[in-house]
């Protein structure tokens, strides 16, 4: 049977006027993109600061407590309460009072002026044996982020203490930062969010959509008329990817205005970009709606779909840093060469071509899974 | 066979050419013989039923007939067109009103109508004059901008029948099509129907109800995927292989458990004051069987009465069928 532009276009509309009538869902196409924007750029920061810590101040001199303020004053963490002992100080972090606790020794001022970070230059040799750190720090290291942290502070300069001139090290390296000079984490994750409710909205709502034909029945009468399978998957994704496009606005739209994530490449690459992962996650929807037999099965296969996307596609951790079977699971998720397109075009102006592999891969999984949902769906027939 | 069948439906003309011509059709789900052997010729411009209790088959039969199921073993000709391989060329020429309300909720009459007529291809001169055709027929004028959600059980299914019938089918499958409507809604879409058969379409209705299936010019009355009988509704009430006697006595119940289990009783229902007892054919006088039972008493009242389609129906099924 050959394909009918009307039976697709009956469809399409169809499917917006319900979608029109459908208030609900209607609202989750604007407020999914927009609260998650603000949720994840708020939240998601990989640079720690004011972790919660305690102090026991054994020495209790003016030196300590300006010790404690120079440490305070680099933001990374704030004295919130004061322990008398070592053991009261570890049963905090036991409750989760504080994160970590700065233990200040009685012989601070002797440690101090044996340090070699004081700026005297590097002191004699019989004083260098003699020299310990000044403090320590009980860190709950379960966490390695906020442990990460607090190590940072391990070689921090303390010439502010006694007011001296730095000690000027020369670099190994010189280290040049490009597109995120400031390292800010929101340039990174906008981009990746806009894969990431692009997943969780177009899978769900495709899967959905043809699972609940045949939940209420209208599919009984649907495959008794002469509308083709393929007739039905193109018509029913087709609205959506519209909705992906007003999505994909709303979140490079706030991500540009709130917060200053800057967009240097052509929108014609981001279009098409965004176009080729749209009808890859409308696919897999079609797929998960051949397979699923209600809607609660649907949306438990969407998850299913959702948090490897979330998790292994490089939005939170970077791709280099996981073990050879997670990348090879991320290599199979639409998201992670998604996230690398946007990543490219929107940060770094790269076009779509120049990053062909993604682009084919893309490109691959969309045919491939339109095959397979309408092979599937021929199926279900009989 | 399959090109003398198709041969012999494409030559014969007039009203005895055949709708439907079904040989030995069998279907199988997994160990369940949904159909098992069924033949079925359905004459052209003809209301033709399938009267059978819950799960005996009807709705297989017709999934069969409109090429939604593959058959097990057998021939089908429907319209000239052999199933299932020509299932897709029947699609145009067949209306289909599924069991359950079939139509979208969230659209309006007017949409869904617009919407099927779209899917059957009708341009859109076609589709304005038709589709005020079908709203005045249906009586659905008012109702036009409803959503179907909010249309009572009547007026959904002069809906669904208004969307089979979009396209002017030859043959029209109706599946239990009044069991969620009132005998009012029920005497006006059989109404429908006839006018429908009178412009030509032929027409295959299933049914649990005997006053619907009273209403069909042949009947076909399916157990457990067979046909146990099958002809004019008035030729299975003069032929039944069964004699009705309706008794008026006093303990009705107990009579009924005395009489059941004679051999020749294949049953007995109680009718407001009346118990109706049905006996084999074989029996020459039935009255005189019962009356000599020790359980009636002589001033008990006995006769033989005109048999319902329901005592066609009990005697060919169930344990009567059996006998």
């Amino acid at each position: 049977m050959k394909i009918s532009l009307l039976r697709i276009q009956a469809i399409v509309t169809k499917e917006l006027l319900q979608l029109s009538r459908d208030r609900m869902t209607f609202a989750m196409v604007i407020m999914i993109p927009l609260v998650q924007l603000l949720l994840f750029a708020f939240a998601i920061n990989t640079n720690v600061r004011n972790i919660p810590v305690g102090v026991v101040d054994h020495s209790q001199t003016s030196l300590s407590r300006v010790l404690q303020q120079t440490v305070s004053a680099t933001g990374i963490i704030t004295f919130t309460h004061s322990y008398h002992s070592v053991k009261a100080a570890q049963k905090a972090i036991d409750s989760n009072e504080v994160r970590a606790v700065l233990i200040i020794p009685k012989d601070v001022s002797q440690r101090l002026v044996r340090h070699p970070s004081v700026g005297f230059g590097l002191p004699p040799s019989s004083k260098q044996e003699t020299s310990r750190p000044i403090a320590q720090w009980l860190v709950d290291g379960s966490d390695t982020v906020i442990a990460g942290s607090i190590k940072s502070l391990r070689n921090m300069p303390l010439v502010e203490l006694l007011d001296k001139p730095a000690n000027r090290n020369t670099p190994t390296f010189e280290v040049t930062l490009l597109y995120n000079p400031e390292q800010r984490s929101v340039v990174n994750i906008v981009p990746g969010l806009v894969a990431v409710i692009l997943t969780m909205t177009m899978i769900m709502f495709t899967s959905a959509a043809i699972v609940r034909e045949q939940e209420r029945g209208n599919m009984e009468m649907l495959i008794t008329t002469p509308l083709a399978p393929i007739e039905l998957m193109i018509g029913k994704i087709f609205p959506y990817i519209f909705i992906g496009a007003i999505q994909v606005s709303i979140i490079l739209g706030l991500g540009y205005w709130l917060f200053d994530v800057p967009f240097n490449g052509g929108l014609t690459q981001l279009a098409i970009a965004t176009l080729l992962f749209i009808c890859a996650s409308l696919v897999l929807g079609l797929v998960i709606s051949t397979i699923a037999k209600n809607q609660l099965q649907s949306m438990q296969m969407t998850i299913f779909i959702l948090l490897p996307s979330i998790l292994l596609s490089g939005f939170m951790f970077p791709y280099e840093g996981m073990p050879q079977p997670a990348q090879y699971i991320a290599e199979a998720l639409p998201a992670t060469h998604f996230i690398r397109l946007i990543r490219g075009v929107v940060l770094r102006d790269v076009a779509v071509i120049e990053m062909n592999f993604d682009m084919l891969w893309l490109i691959t999984f969309t045919c491939f899974g339109l095959l397979v949902a309408a092979l599937r769906f021929k199926k279900t027939l009989d | 066979m399959i090109l003398t069948t198709r041969a012999a439906a494409n030559n014969t003309t007039y009203h005895r050419d055949l709708a439907i011509n079904a040989k030995k059709l069998c279907r199988n789900f997994g160990q369940l013989a949904a159909i098992s052997n069924l033949d079925l010729t359905v004459e052209k411009q003809t209301i033709y039923g399938f009267l059978g209790p819950n799960g005996s088959g009807k709705t297989t039969a017709i999934r069969l007939l409109t090429g939604l199921l593959k058959p097990t073993s057998g021939q089908i000709n429907v319209l000239g067109c052999h199933l299932p391989q020509e299932a897709n060329k029947l699609r145009l020429q067949i209306g289909y009103m599924t069991q359950k309300f079939s139509l979208y909720d969230d659209l309006t009459v007017k949409e869904n109508l617009q919407f099927i007529s779209k899917i059957y291809g009708l341009t859109a001169n076609e589709q304005k004059s038709r589709l005020s055709e079908l709203l005045s027929t249906h009586q659905l004028s008012q109702q036009s901008q409803q959503l179907a959600d909010s249309m009572s059980g009547g007026q959904k299914q002069r809906l669904a029948l208004a969307a089979a019938v979009i396209h002017k089918p030859k043959l029209l499958f109706l599946d239990e099509p009044t069991s969620a409507v009132d005998p009012q809604n029920r005497r006006e879409f059989w109404e429908q129907l006839f006018d429908l058969c009178d412009q030509g379409t032929t027409i295959l209705v299933s049914t649990h109800y005997m006053d619907e299936a009273e209403r069909c010019h042949k009947l076909a009355i399916l157990e457990n995927g067979v046909k146990r009988a099958d002809d004019t509704p008035q030729a299975l009430m003069n032929n039944m292989a069964a004699q009705v006697v309706e008794i008026a006595a006093s303990d009705l119940r107990y009579i009924k458990d005395k009489l059941i289990q004679l051999p020749l009783v294949i049953s007995a229902a109680q009718l407001g004051t009346h118990l109706r007892v049905l006996v084999n054919k074989a029996e020459r006088d039935p009255v005189g069987l019962l009356q000599r039972q020790s359980c009636i008493r002589p001033t008990d009242q006995l006769a033989i009465v005109r048999p319902s389609l329901e005592d066609v129906f009990v005697s060919c099924t169930g344990q009567g069928g059996a006998r």
